[in-house]
């Protein structure tokens, strides 16, 4: 009886919706479907930048509203992106720290104006958006600081072993931050092969060398 | 003129100069103020000269002017059209930004192929003349508080459109419009970035542009605007006119309720 009356009320709820014709807007799943389709129909290919950039996977499509994903799909993204980290070949993790501050400083690559996708041809923007050297006054403010990143770890040797585990999660999160969080800014400088191993080492250095400017 | 550009060199020489021994904050306070400085004589007069000469003159196919074209107000009615754009207009049966409003106009009035136009580059042939016209629209509401009408269901669509273009992450660097304007006080380098899911304030994000850009000499109209933020953002070019630019006005827009528009501004 209680089923019949609902039922009632949702049909009613229905045909208000109907009559008040185009003034109503569609389900939030329908204008989501809307959506995409728009997406799809207002973007074109223009020189490196193909139409397929707007394909989404897991993650992106997870973190792609206002409210964040739920635990379970969060957990999902962080699983697949740290099953996918590749290690350095021959543990090679530390770089030149001169060769990452000028990566770091770079902030170009990948735009429909740029003509290469090769990670030699892209920099690592970071100071779009961190504090690194205490020199470079002109920094973004996204992410946090990392002036003095590897002092402020305890790491003066890069060699120790007991820097081994701050080396470690480091090159996780430059390669893929959505490690540790699902819907980070930050982009995925290895897994979407925007800089090379080299290069991510050259960073490391910067960050975790104790000649690095960035730990003095 | 190169008055102006030699005040702007000594602006940007005293930035340089005091180097490390400014502040940060000290450092935006000086921006700010050789902006300041500029607005007595911003550049975007010339193009709003341009634009409301283009308004008057009879020009196109049809040799008409646009003086009767209804940029959402009724026809012919220019001042306080720009702080209520995006809208919806019965006749194209579209919710329309003031430039694909005006590709309009200058088809059905002026005999013009709009699709031609939308394909043209900024700054070119009639392109040039809708960003011209779209400078001198937007000044004639200088001063005026955004309200976009939300009345109507394609209007309340387009803003729902907008929102979710605005947090649609993608591309090689994963990045949405969230990624910079989701959060208030937030800057990329020294550039401050504005908070474009509510209200910014006065004359900031949407009520800025269209605007002129000291650092290349260019009229960037909104449209140019968000293409050069999908450039940034590693996007596929979006279409002029494409619906989700026009949605994506229409969230910013609404969501700048009661802002007073500054357009067109004088940007770094």
């Amino acid at each position: 009886m209680k089923k019949s009356i609902s039922l009632v009320a949702a049909t009613a709820g229905a045909a208000l919706l109907v009559a008040a014709g185009c003034a109503s807007t569609p389900a939030p799943a329908e204008l989501d479907r809307e959506a995409a389709a728009v997406m799809k129909a207002s973007f074109r290919d223009q020189g490196i930048a193909k139409i397929d950039r707007l394909n989404q996977d897991l993650g992106q499509a997870a973190c792609s509203s206002d409210k964040p994903p739920s635990e379970a799909v969060a957990q999902q993204v962080m699983d697949q992106a740290r099953a996918a980290v590749k290690w350095p070949t021959g543990g090679q993790y530390i770089g030149d720290w001169k060769a990452g501050e000028r990566l770091a400083q770079n902030g170009r690559g990948m735009t429909w104006t740029d003509t290469s996708v090769a990670p030699k041809d892209n920099g690592g923007s970071c100071y779009n958006c961190h504090q690194i050297s205490k020199e470079e006054i002109s920094y973004g403010t996204i992410g946090p600081s990392l002036y003095n990143y590897g002092k402020n770890r305890g790491v003066t040797d890069v060699t120790a072993p007991t820097a081994q585990p701050i080396i470690e999660y480091t090159w996780m999160k430059i390669w893929n931050g959505k490690t540790y969080n699902a819907c980070s800014n930050m982009p995925r400088f290895g897994h979407m092969e925007l800089l090379d191993e080299k290069q991510i080492a050259n960073v490391m250095a910067l960050l975790l060398d104790p000649k690095s400017p960035v730990n003095q | 003129m190169t008055k102006q550009r030699f005040t702007l060199a000594a602006a940007v020489l005293a930035l340089a100069t005091t180097g490390a021994a400014w502040a940060q904050k000290s450092a935006a306070d000086g921006i700010a103020e050789y902006r300041k400085m500029l607005e007595d004589g911003n550049p975007a007069e010339l193009f709003e000269m341009k634009g409301q000469e283009l308004w008057k003159q009879k020009r196109g196919p049809k040799n008409a002017s646009l003086e009767s074209c209804d940029l959402g107000k009724g026809p012919g009615v220019v001042k306080g059209a720009f702080v209520e754009l995006p809208r919806y207009f019965a006749d194209t049966q579209k919710v329309q930004d003031l430039e694909t409003r005006l590709v309009s106009c200058m088809e059905m009035l002026q005999g013009f192929n709009a699709a031609e136009i939308a394909k043209t580059p900024f700054g070119r042939g009639e392109m040039a003349n809708v960003t011209a016209l779209a400078t001198w629209i937007a000044a004639e509401s200088r001063g005026m508080r955004f309200n976009l009408p939300q009345g109507h269901g394609e209007e309340q669509k387009s803003y729902e459109i907008g929102k979710r273009a605005f947090f649609y992450r993608g591309g090689p660097m994963d990045f949405s419009c969230a990624s910079c304007h989701g959060v208030d006080g937030q800057r990329i380098r020294m550039q401050d970035l504005p908070n474009l899911t509510k209200n910014p304030g006065d004359g900031i994000g949407f009520a800025a542009w269209p605007a002129y850009r000291v650092s290349n000499g260019q009229m960037w109209s909104m449209q140019l605007r968000l293409n050069d933020c999908f450039r940034q953002q590693r996007f596929p070019y979006p279409g002029f006119g494409s619906e989700a630019t026009v949605a994506l006005g229409t969230y910013m827009g609404v969501n700048a309720k009661g802002a007073e528009s500054i357009a067109p501004a004088i940007k770094r």
